[in-house]
């Protein structure tokens, strides 16, 4: 029956197709919507704010060197990875996040909870080459950043395309955009204040790569580096115990020999 | 060789559409003058420009017999696509080779932006997946089509501009990561005006294929070309639906998707792993169903298993996405689906390894003695192997050792190796000969040196993989018996140094093999042709050798 049914099918080439559209369609469907309207798919976090300009900018380069090929920005609920990088990441933390960068290799480690862990001296050395502070690092060396100025002029634009798609900057921020940017890597200027008036008195105010003339590409990445899992403390809050990983024991048994954390 | 099988009128639409491509690049060059979308816009221009020039220097040259054209396939794009595809192939393996080198000696970026690791690795993967894979598919689709429906291609100008825009597309793709622009979208990294782009050559593939089906001679449309289908159908949703974003400007390259976080999460990777499914699973498979048993001369072994796997593999991978997200903070429910979905998803996935294996029972002398049958047959083989391994992966416990390790990439490269590679090089051998109207490929002694180099290739490729990576995954997990972590994430970077090399070294083989086959290849279209006696008919009336091969065996 369905075999016969099958060769009547296979005569036509529109039916054909409009058959697989409706089977791949399914899974999709049931899986992707019901993201949008269930609640819970998404924490409350009233104190969740979104990139700075210079933030934002810094992220670019992170996906313009293709960082998140080998950095994942997502720790498990497992027990091994919240202790190696800390609380496991919640959904709002990527929330205002066009595109997520959770990543899905680890060729280095985890990034989510980078920011503050690491000085903005040791991040400049780190980037521009990595082998002098780590010696048995492959990540590549970026030297370039620190020698390529930003491109600022554009950043009420990148503002404006993210308003668009729901991110709640507002006009001010838009319009202060390319000023906040350069203000953020000048401590103690009139810009610097206007940022964190914009974007709360957590926003850090700093010369990240140690140069107040220029602002560099440099001071972009180091900037959105520091403010990795810094943007909401929902995680340190009400979360509950990460998983055991399930076979642990079996899997590890006798091989624990060295001691010391990360 | 482009124009010579054009009327006059069709060399002047395709100077129009040249026109209107190169008008199109000089639109993105002037409002992308500030931004590396002006680079990609001159590149455009200027070989739009290049085109049209080469189409007007032909324009009086002999117009081909219309009257012919029933009676004749069409398979000047055919041959173009499979030297595209194998260009393509040296490259992105190159490409793939310098990366993993990369990895294990970091100096090799050579503190240059464009050569570095992260800018780098999509070249490769855009490389092999579409520039490979992608003109492989396009090339042995257009050949299949044809012979399975006794058609001849149901236009003449739009298969160029399929093949050619297709490869404009990754042109701009690889280029554009060189210069730093990405989505950052795994396997969707080019940005909107590419994805745009890739749009309308879909559009133009679907339209080309179906109405190539609508001429068929045929009463059935066979199993290969459902495959193919669903290739091409589901490929153009999952582009869409993934790549909807935002530009910043019109005269801005860069863009921002409008998913974000979790929903960007499931959407990413609902993409991601149904481009395996279409892109690498399902045209291959139209690529097995056809060139395997042409190749053994003996029918597919059961139309029943086709029909279980092909729907089974349409409606159940579509599920299965999410087990790239176990553990995250993706709701538990949708993991669980996904999981479920992959176990699920081995049925359809052996059946097809099965019927490939068992349509070359009573033919096991074929596939020693002949290395394109063996290829065919290796490949089917990983193909049952990467599938099970798939399955394994996605089980929760499991993925929560392999994730974010090389195990993933081990199982990557098993499926691409091991089963993309090999059934697109053994289908090219198939094909070639019959195309250029030889008896038979210029050295059959070098189809077996390639063979071999792939196939090592690819075990010290995988080998090395699985090993790394479920070291990694348990030095990461390991605790002193004091409860503290045993190992930094340094101790196991230096544990993968080994590794790296020997992937670096089986990469290089499989490199190797490719080089030679392009030889090969090379040699056998300089080759005089054969005697008219001695080849084999190929014309859509002639009912030749064709009927036994694809009619089903029940
Ligand atoms: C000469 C042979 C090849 C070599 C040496 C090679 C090498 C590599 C390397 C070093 C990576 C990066 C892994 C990492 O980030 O840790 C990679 C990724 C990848 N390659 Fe290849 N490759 C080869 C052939 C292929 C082929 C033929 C295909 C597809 C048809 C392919 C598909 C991929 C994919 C999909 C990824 C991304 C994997 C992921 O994201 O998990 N490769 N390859
Ligand atoms: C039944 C079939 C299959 C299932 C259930 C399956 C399942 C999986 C799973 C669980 C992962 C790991 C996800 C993660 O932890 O990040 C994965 C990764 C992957 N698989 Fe498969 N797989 C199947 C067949 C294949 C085949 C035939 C290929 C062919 C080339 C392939 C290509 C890939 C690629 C490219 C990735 C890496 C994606 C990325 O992280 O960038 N898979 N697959």
């Amino acid at each position: 029956m369905a075999e016969l049914f099958h060769r009547k099918i296979e005569r036509t080439a529109i039916g054909f197709v409009l058959a697989i559209i409706a089977a791949a369609s399914v899974g999709g469907i049931i899986e992707i919507a019901p993201l949008f309207t269930i609640d819970e798919t998404v924490e409350e976090a009233p104190d969740m704010r979104p990139y700075t300009p210079l933030e934002l900018a810094g992220r670019n380069v992170y996906m313009r060197e293709g960082c998140y090929a080998c950095h994942s920005q997502m720790i498990r609920t497992l027990r091994d990875d919240v202790d190696r990088y800390g609380p496991y990441s919640l959904a709002v933390e990527s929330r205002y996040d066009h595109p997520m960068l959770w990543g899905s290799k680890r060729t280095g480690p985890d990034l989510a909870r980078i920011g503050g862990k690491y000085s903005d001296i040791w991040h400049v050395a780190h980037l521009t080459n990595p082998r002098d502070v780590v010696p048995q690092s492959n990540m590549p060396s970026y030297p370039w950043l620190a020698r390529t100025s930003l491109r600022t002029e554009d950043l009420g634009l990148h503002l404006k395309a993210q308003q668009q798609i729901g991110v709640p900057y507002t006009d001010e921020m838009i319009a202060n955009a390319a000023r906040d940017a350069l203000g953020q890597a000048l401590p103690d200027s009139d810009y610097a204040a206007g940022v964190q008036e914009r974007y709360g008195d957590k926003a850090q105010i700093s010369a990240f790569d140690g140069v107040t003339t220029e602002l560099t590409e440099m001071d972009a990445l180091v900037a959105y580096l520091q403010v990795l899992g810094t943007l909401t403390d929902a995680a340190y809050e009400n979360t509950v115990a990460p998983e055991e990983a399930p076979d642990a024991e079996d899997l590890a048994a006798g091989s624990a020999t060295t001691s010391g954390g990360r | 060789m482009m124009v010579s099988q054009l009327t006059r009128g069709e060399r002047e639409v395709s100077i129009l559409i040249a026109a209107a491509v190169a008008l199109c690049g000089l639109a993105l060059a002037i409002a992308g003058r500030n931004d590396p979308l002006g680079v990609h816009g001159a590149f455009v221009l200027v070989g739009g420009v290049a085109l049209i020039a080469f189409l007007l220097s032909r324009l009086d040259s002999p117009e081909p017999d219309v009257s012919l054209r029933p009676s004749e396939y069409y398979d000047d794009p055919i041959k173009v696509g499979i030297a595209l595809s194998m260009l393509w192939a040296v490259f992105g393996m190159f490409v793939g080779v310098w990366v993993a080198a990369e990895l294990a000696w970091p100096f090799l970026n050579f503190d240059t932006a464009w050569l570095s690791f992260g800018r780098l690795r999509p070249a490769h993967t855009t490389g092999v997946i579409f520039g490979f894979g992608g003109n492989a598919l396009i090339a042995t689709s257009f050949h299949v089509v044809q012979r399975t429906s006794r058609a001849r291609l149901a236009g003449q100008v739009s298969p160029w501009f399929v093949l050619l825009g297709y490869n404009l597309f990754c042109f701009i793709a690889v280029s554009g990561y060189l210069m730093g622009l990405t989505q950052s979208k795994e396997y969707a990294e080019p940005e909107w005006y590419a994805d745009l782009w890739l749009v309308v050559v879909w559009v133009t593939y679907f339209v080309l294929y179906l109405r190539t089906i609508a001429r068929r001679k045929e009463p059935h449309i066979y199993v290969a070309n459902w495959y193919f289908m669903a290739f091409i159908v589901v490929v153009a949703i999952l582009h869409i639906v993934n790549n909807l974003a935002i530009p910043v400007s019109l005269g801005h390259a860069w863009s921002y998707p409008i998913w974000s976080g979790v929903q960007d999460a499931m959407v990413q990777w609902w993409y991601g792993h149904n481009a395996v499914a279409f892109f690498l699973t399902a045209g291959f498979l139209g690529m097995m169903y056809y060139y395997l048993p042409k190749r053994a001369e003996r029918p597919i072994f059961s139309y029943r298993l086709s029909i279980l796997s092909f729907w089974g593999i349409t409606f159940f991978y579509m599920w299965a996405g999410s087990h790239h997200l176990h553990y995250t903070a993706l709701p538990h429910w949708v993991q669980t689906l996904g999981m479920t979905f992959s176990i699920m998803l081995l049925v359809p996935s052996w059946a097809s390894a099965g019927n490939a294996i068992l349509t070359l029972n009573g033919a096991w002398h074929k596939v020693r003695d002949d290395a394109t049958l063996r290829f065919m047959f290796v490949a089917a083989v990983f193909y049952g192997l990467s599938t099970f391994e798939g399955s394994f992966l996605a089980i929760r416990p499991v993925n929560s050792l392999s994730h974010y390790t090389d195990w993933t990439v081990g199982h990557v490269h098993a499926g691409a190796l091991g089963w993309v590679a090999l059934i697109t090089f053994g289908s090219i051998y198939t094909l070639v000969p019959s195309l250029w109207k030889r008896e038979r490929m210029y050295s059959a002694a070098l189809v077996e040196v390639h063979f071999w180099l792939a196939l090592i290739g690819t075990l010290i490729y995988v080998f090395a993989m699985w090993n790394s990576g479920i070291v990694q995954g348990l030095m990461w997990r390991t605790y002193t018996e004091s409860g503290t972590l045993a190992y930094s994430f340094l101790d196991s970077l230096v544990a993968m140094y080994p590794y790296y090399i020997a992937r670096t070294l089986g990469g290089f083989l499989f490199l190797l093999g490719a080089i030679v086959g392009c030889y090969n290849i090379w040699m056998t279209v300089r080759a005089s042709p054969a005697a008219a006696e001695t080849a084999p008919k190929d014309l859509p009336d002639a009912r030749w050798a064709e009927g036994t091969a694809t009619t089903p065996a029940e």
